[in-house]
């Protein structure tokens, strides 16, 4: 306790932070540079101006339910999936628009790419829709759909669920998706930057992986609670995860992550990390654990910048703006911040 | 504030189509008793449900990886389950309905084996709805009916305005031949108080063994057609923790997928706390619950409900996890 009052947090001299009342699901930064917004649990999305964010933040009611999946629009706002069966966006001035309605049934994981597409999970498919919201196509899978990805061109898309991942070209003319298959239930999903690895987050606390060129499995085993939360590295040489009392971070060059062991960052005090989220340009990791401490990581020297104190309930968003300036994280009691870590 | 981090309790309501599940769900949400679901409910659900927070579940039947082959979970409902978290201030409880032809297992496993689920959510109670007229055939063409029986807590005897008392008699018999320890409540068009069905915390570790068994006057209820049984034993001497654990790993290995449920209240030499034990299938779960009672005898007991059940290797199993006289 008084150790913790001793550490200089950023988020007290760079950071603006806001109680938004209901767990925190999502957040992202607008393409366009000028929005961020959180999807929360009571169905409302809470949009700040990166540029001022002492401002008001703007709160819509985006859906009747919870909001149970958000990420960055194509090209400007975000992009919400909800438990009310909508696919909405968010604009940067904060105006709700419905994309497209799929009745009774979740929409649990969206994702968008700079190219225009959309991409919706909706029970067992995924719905991959154009800028202006018009279904392209509706792909379906043998179970529900628990992860969704587009690769970092926007030219294929990868779904996870029992057994293994779906991954499709998303322009082919005839659907027919490349199944990876591996025994047992997989959600969290993440294409490698270079589009060469799939990686999955498993219900028995590992992930999977496979590498496309020659159908290879990666096994990553040996943590303690189930991963949610994956991201490469920028260049793609480390994938960070959560679910372990560390920041487990897998090497993807020297022939990792085969036979590799992984490297372990900011542990020792026993608490789960439970987001991570790569900077997008340095080999640098921001991670969220469950006690509501958030911290920035060097990976090459493992140094750690400590961002955030415990007590704010456990992070269930943590994500960087384009540039890697701004840091946003919130969490399940609502607490949500947003930090300027640029030079000055 | 606090109040919204305490696990949710979720009962879960199974009966063969047609038994009056859908009847029961309807009385418990339209009832005033103050309290909010959440409900879940499968798709080939019968009649519509009158509720705000209904959700459509596909009963995705999962396998894990862990070695264990009985070891199923449902992966619809850990989803669901995650994501009506995010809400959790909208609703008091959830009740999941399934279907007349789900098996139990991966439902009650799922609160097990998934940490999510376990971390967020505990599992009430099985409450089972059994067409008092229609059992009898059912338990003859429907494995899922019997095991439907064997993992209820709460057993509702619905449709008794079409039965004879001997009819009822002879019904509530075969249930008890199945499962000794569930409550049996007698209803017709399922109107029974609410609070009799939900917040019964029958599934808590405390809660274990708390009802005595009901058994049929004359004692050993062998004679009848179904396959699942129930058998109990008690033991007067203290149970040696390694010796039991042993012996339990081994036996729900080897016969873990014939047990459908196995509950224990054991007393460990020079510990004053009762510990309770309970297992689906393969999965495990125990802990101290409160102390035995001034002057009460520590005797240790023991119940499985399931298939093929060898009384004397179980019992002589039993009994060896004694510490020596």
């Amino acid at each position: 306790m008084s150790a913790s009052a001793e550490i200089a947090y950023l988020l007290d001299s760079r950071g603006v932070a806001r109680e938004l009342g209901a767990w925190v699901v999502g957040l992202g930064f607008g393409r366009e540079g000028q929005s961020l917004a959180f999807g929360l649990g009571d169905g409302s999305v809470h949009v700040a101006d990166p540029r001022n964010p002492g401002a008001d933040w703007a709160r819509v009611e985006a859906h009747r339910g919870a909001v149970l999946s958000l990420c960055p629009d194509a090209a400007e706002g975000v992009l919400t999936g909800g438990d009310d069966g909508r696919l909405a966006r968010v604009t940067p001035a904060g105006a709700v628009e419905e994309v497209a309605a799929f009745g009774r049934k979740w929409v649990e994981h969206v994702a968008a790419h700079e190219s225009g597409l959309r991409a919706a999970a909706v029970a067992k498919a995924v719905h991959v829709l154009d800028a202006t919201g018009q279904v392209l196509k509706s792909l379906p899978h043998p179970s529900t759909v628990a992860g969704l990805a587009f690769d970092a061109k926007g030219k294929r898309v990868a779904a996870s669920h029992y057994n293994g991942a779906s991954l499709w070209f998303v322009a082919a003319r005839e659907d027919k998706p490349r199944l990876l298959e591996w025994k047992g239930s997989h959600h969290a999903i993440a294409i490698h930057p270079d589009g060469g690895h799939v990686v999955t987050a498993m219900q028995e606390n590992a992930l999977h992986g496979w590498r496309l060129a020659d159908g290879q499995h990666m096994r990553m085993s040996g943590y303690p609670a189930k991963t949610h939360s994956l991201s490469f590295s920028a260049k793609g040489r480390w994938l960070a995860t959560s679910g372990a009392e560390s920041v487990v971070l897998w090497p993807f060059f020297g022939g990792g992550p085969m036979g590799k062991a992984p490297t372990e960052l900011a542990g020792g005090d026993s608490v789960l990390c439970t987001r991570v989220a790569c900077h997008p340009q340095q080999e640098m990791v921001a991670a969220g654990f469950e006690d509501g401490l958030v911290l920035l990581a060097d990976i090459a020297s493992g140094r750690v910048l400590p961002i955030a104190p415990p007590g704010r309930g456990a992070v269930s968003a943590l994500a960087w703006n384009a540039t890697g300036a701004l840091l946003a994280f919130g969490t399940e009691q609502g607490f949500a911040a947003l930090l300027d870590l640029s030079r000055r | 504030m606090s109040d919204t981090r305490a696990p949710v309790p979720v009962t879960v309501l199974t009966g063969y189509l047609g038994a009056g599940k859908t009847t029961l769900l309807n009385r418990i949400l339209t009832e005033n008793h103050g309290k909010r679901f959440a409900v879940v409910i499968n798709e080939f659900g019968e009649l519509g449900v009158d509720n705000d927070l209904v959700v459509d579940a596909d009963e995705e039947v999962f396998e894990m990886n862990n070695g264990c082959i009985c070891c199923t979970v449902r992966g619809d409902l850990i989803r669901i389950l995650s994501g009506l978290m995010r809400r959790r201030e909208k609703f008091d409880g959830i009740i999941v309905e399934t279907t007349g032809l789900a098996d139990p297992a991966p439902v009650a496993q799922t609160f097990f084996v998934d940490e999510d689920v376990k971390r967020a959510t505990r599992l009430d109670s099985i409450v089972t709805v059994v067409d008092a007229k229609h059992l009898s055939q059912r338990l003859n063409d429907s494995r899922e009916a019997e095991e439907q029986i064997a993992f209820a807590d709460l057993i509702l005897l619905n449709k008794m305005d079409l039965v004879t008392e001997q009819e009822a008699a002879a019904v509530e018999a075969k249930v008890r031949a199945i499962n000794p320890y569930a409550e049996i409540l007698r209803s017709t068009r399922s109107a029974v108080p609410v609070e009799r069905v939900i917040g019964r915390d029958a599934f808590s570790l405390e809660r274990i063994l708390a009802r005595e068994p009901e058994f049929l006057s004359g004692e050993d209820a062998h004679e009848h057609d179904s396959e699942v049984t129930s058998v109990s034993f008690e033991v007067s001497r203290p149970i040696d923790p390694e010796k039991f654990n042993a012996w339990m790993t081994e036996l729900l290995a080897s016969k873990g997928q014939d047990l459908l449920r196995t509950k224990g209240i054991l007393a460990y030499p020079g510990e004053d706390r009762r510990f309770a034990f309970q297992a689906v299938h393969m999965i495990a779960d125990g802990d101290f619950i409160s102390p035995w009672k001034p002057g009460e005898p520590r005797r240790s007991k023991i119940v499985f409900i399931g298939r093929d059940l060898n009384r004397p290797v179980l019992r002589r199993g039993f009994e060896a996890c004694q510490v020596e006289a």
